[in-house]
């Protein structure tokens, strides 16, 4: 163990306890641990998993961790050694890897640690939840990247105590750039703050050979983490902290001595974390620097740290979002939509749909570095709401979400309203079944108009939804079949749920509790409302493009579709460009082996048996018809009009947070999603089962069987292939 | 006792081993697959799960008449004197509702699958054994009637 051998050596560490790799493995080898993890992460080969679903996974492997105890006998022995060693006394349980595993294998910080827990009995659940950050969606990622097997698992945690240190920091024996010098950095308060990225250190560098301080690169000083009432809390520094650096040179120079025990102690140059408490520097983990460049692994360890935002930083994005962004992309899109295309020359027109290009460019930059990154509210809240209530179902937590406004929904009910209309009015329904533009029913006309007018900039795959009434009006005449709407499931239980959630925290922990859980919501709303939002934006851009595409091909030039803002730009200065294809769509042949059992997600629960309807275009719209099974490669928010009709939804994205996800339990439909190929291995027309429960989607037999010749017979039953799982 | 050894034997198998083959029929024509399984002590039902759009299952609900086999084989040559099989054949029954006792039997032996059986599209079946045969020592054969 890397901390006894510093303290044998005569470095200052604090008294602390080690459970060993062997702990960890006694538990994990248990009944029902280590094969239910296996089973979660080899549902899917590792290169079909998406980051979402890699979330998703983990997620699910938290909640085995949080719900299968310790080993009785286990428990006791280790319950009462730490109660002798540290009482009621604050500590730290930090994952440490041993040292001869630790080359690539973690990086400070990658593993969780927490700071500030008291009383045996909660430091042994926080030993669990260390075991389980083995299984974190950043490790997980960071091990199937680098290449290991990401089953890879073993763990040493330690438990000390907590030194509620006025500076902490880490430092490197050898810098990345230059392996003459070395680099402190420190923080005010504890060092977690700066492992996890949220506070910005100040930075020395070291010559190596003198021992001298060759440069100093100070921070911008703002907040510093202290222990709170419970684990740790940001604070505000005063006056004189900001000025001046948590470190003197006398300081930088202990805690350079320090890091070159620790090489004299390892033989190699070390990683080491420290914190500074009553004047002494101590030393809290030490890890051989890797091999690899440092500075490449900065960048990495900056883009795993993306993945789980903290509490303070969800805050900020939502103030940014909903009080900057939001706002200025509709102020955007209202600009753009006042602008007379028509009247403009084509050369105009082409700086137009530059113009609008850039514009959709720099918001998609924001949607990626912003908006995605607040769909961690909900992950946060997911996994704060499982560890106080260790709910059975590791998605209960999204009862609590559901019931917020969201855009989509107000979208959907505009055209049950429409559909209501229909219903009730034999006239109007048989002028839109004879393809007639109703004339004088008002209502109707009213209702359409508001919905293409918060709508209709809306567009998927280029073509905008104002273009597309007749669709539209096929829609709402199949919603008009529809006897009774839908019922939604229940929000009867989400307040109880939600009190009962809050309840689970200490009174002065209940604001905190709270403001998560609003957090959560916004998040949850904010990750649709966002697609819309960006979804006007890219209207105004094809609103353009299509104006140049109409000016095109009136001089009698064809343009590839979906035409590309770029060469439309271009053919519109240049008379005599043709307009080149950018893409082009992958072609599935039709082979002799045939997917019968597909393993997805379980996103919705149900289950349905019905005729697929592969969508991939806007028009498919007028195709489907209720009850078909929506096969999709990415359900666009805006293609949730569907849904109200569908029986079930397949898409090959996968997540358990994402739209047909969030979708489908809004409505009560079957889900199965991260299904790979999904629309390009099921065809329209075969006949499919969606288990949402389990995650399976099962092809019965289609069109491909009935193209042969061959007769299926009742339910497909003669098909040659099946893809059984091996046990159940 | 040959008796009592042949059905030590049996148990032993049935215990020792996870997963054996469950031949179900289709229309005349045999369909195997592999299943996980628990047997009862008394060796009277064996216990297996499947969700309902499998093959075995439609099978089933059509012609409940089943054979499940169970080995202890290692793919080496020395499996032809040393390897033995249990051949059990019986009518399968979904367990509705009241099958407690089976779904913990089950689990107990396959904790890793209590998601799987807790879906409500996994069926839950037992199959009632009226016959076992063990087969061991390449050729030879013993019939055990399983005592009602």
């Amino acid at each position: 163990m890397a901390l006894s051998r510093l303290k044998g050596a005569g470095l200052a560490v604090p008294d602390g306890v080690c459970l060993t790799v062997a702990a960890y493995a006694r538990y994990f080898q248990q009944p029902g641990v280590k094969e239910r993890i296996l089973l979660e992460l080899y549902r899917k080969r590792a290169k079909d998993l998406r980051w979402e679903e890699i979330w998703d996974a983990a997620h699910r492997i938290r909640n085995v961790f949080l719900s299968v105890p310790i080993p009785p006998e286990m428990h006791d022995g280790l319950l009462q050694q730490l109660e002798e060693r540290f009482g009621s006394a604050p500590v730290v349980v930090r994952s440490s890897s041993p040292q001869e595993d630790s080359e690539k294998a973690s990086f400070a910080g990658l593993h969780d640690s927490y700071v500030n827990i008291r009383g045996a009995e909660a430091v042994l659940d926080h030993v669990r939840m260390v075991w389980a950050s083995l299984w974190s969606d950043r490790a997980l990622l960071y091990r199937k990247e680098l290449g290991l097997a990401m089953d890879r698992s073993s763990m040493a945690v330690v438990i000390q105590e907590l030194l509620s240190g006025d500076c902490s920091g880490v430092a490197f024996g050898v810098s990345p750039v230059d392996e003459s010098l070395g680099v402190i950095e420190a923080v005010y308060g504890l060092n977690q703050g700066l492992v996890e990225g949220s506070v910005v250190p100040d930075r020395w560098t070291i010559a190596r050979g003198t021992g001298e301080i060759s440069a100093f690169q100070p921070a911008e000083r703002k907040d510093a983490l202290r222990p709170g009432p419970q684990g740790v809390a940001s604070r505000p520094l005063d006056g004189a902290q900001r000025q001046s650096p948590p470190l003197d040179e006398e300081g930088v120079s202990s805690v350079w001595e320090m890091v070159l025990s620790a090489e004299r102690v390892f033989g190699s140059p070390q990683d080491v974390e420290w914190t500074r408490c009553d004047g002494r520097i101590y030393l809290l983990q030490s890890r051989p620097v890797t091999a690899r460049r440092r500075g490449e692994e900065d960048d990495e360890r900056v883009r795993y740290f993306k993945l789980s935002r903290s509490f303070d930083n969800l805050r900020s994005l939502r103030t940014a979002i909903e009080e900057i962004h939001l706002p200025e992309m509709e102020r955007t899109a209202a600009e753009m939509s006042s602008v007379a295309l028509e009247q403009m020359g084509d050369r105009d027109l082409a700086e137009e749909i530059h113009r609008r290009k850039l514009v959709h460019d720099h918001w998609v930059g924001v949607y990626w570095d912003q908006f995605i990154p607040m769909a961690h509210g909900v992950r946060l809240f997911g996994q704060v709401f499982n560890q106080v209530m260790r709910p059975r179902d590791p998605y209960r937590f999204v009862d609590l979400l559901r019931d917020t406004p969201m855009m989509s929904l107000e979208r959907d009910r505009l055209l049950r309203h429409l559909a209501d209309m229909v219903r009730g009015d034999p006239d109007l329904r048989s002028e839109l079944d004879r393809g007639r533009i109703p004339g004088d029913h008002s209502g109707f006309n009213r209702v359409m108009q508001r919905l293409l007018e918060a709508f209709g900039d809306l567009t998927w795959q280029g073509v905008r939804l104002v273009d597309s009434q007749a669709e539209i009006i096929a829609l709402v005449r199949q919603l008009a079949d529809e006897p009774a709407k839908r019922e939604r499931e229940s929000d009867r239980d989400a307040k109880s749920l939600a009190e009962e959630f809050v309840a689970g925290f200490e009174i002065n922990r209940q604001p905190y509790a709270r403001e998560l859980l609003d957090l959560a919501r916004a998040s949850w709303r904010l990750r649709d409302d966002d697609n819309i939002y960006l979804g006007r934006i890219e209207g105004q851009l094809r609103a353009a493009v299509s104006e140049g595409v109409d000016r095109i091909l009136a001089k009698g030039i064809q343009v590839p579709q979906p035409p590309d803002p770029g060469e439309v730009a271009k053919a519109l200065r240049d008379p005599g460009y043709r307009p080149r294809t950018i893409r082009s769509d992958t072609a599935v042949g039709a082979g002799r082996v045939v997917p019968r059992q597909i393993v997805g997600q379980p996103a919705g629960r149900g289950v349905v048996r019905g005729t697929a309807r592969v969508v991939t275009g806007f028009s498919d719209l007028s195709h489907f018809s209720r009850g078909e099974i929506l096969v999709c490669d990415t359900l666009d928010p805006n293609m949730t009009l569907f849904v109200a009709l569908a029986g079930g939804i397949v898409e090959r994205r996968g997540g358990m947070l994402i739209h047909s996800a969030i979708i489908a339990r809004e409505y009560g439909i079957p889900c199965v999603n991260g299904v790979p190929d999904a629309a390009s291995i099921i065809r329209t027309g075969d006949d499919i089962t969606v288990d949402g429960y389990l995650g399976i989607v099962v092809v019965h037999g289609g069109a491909a069987d009935r193209g042969s010749g061959m007769d299926p017979g009742p339910g497909g039953r003669r098909q040659q292939e099946e893809a059984v799982p091996m046990g159940p | 006792m040959v008796g009592d050894n042949t059905e030590r034997q049996i148990r032993r198998m049935l215990t020792g081993q996870r997963v054996g083959v469950l031949a179900t029929s289709q229309e005349g024509s045999p369909h195997v697959c592999l299943i996980a399984f628990a047997a009862t002590p008394d060796l009277s039902r064996i216990v297996f799960a499947t969700s309902r759009s499998t093959r075995k299952y439609a099978n089933i609900i059509r012609d409940a008449g089943v054979t499940l086999l169970v080995d202890d084989r290692a793919n080496r040559e020395e499996d032809f004197h040393r390897a033995a099989a249990v051949t059990a054949h019986g009518t399968a029954r979904e367990i509705a509702g009241e099958g407690e006792g089976e779904r913990r039997l089950f689990l107990e032996k396959h904790p890793y699958l209590g998601d799987f059986v807790a879906s409500p599209t996994c069926a839950l079946f037992e199959i009632q054994v009226q016959r076992y045969f063990l087969v061991s020592r390449f050729q030879n054969v013993v019939e055990f009637k399983v005592p009602r």
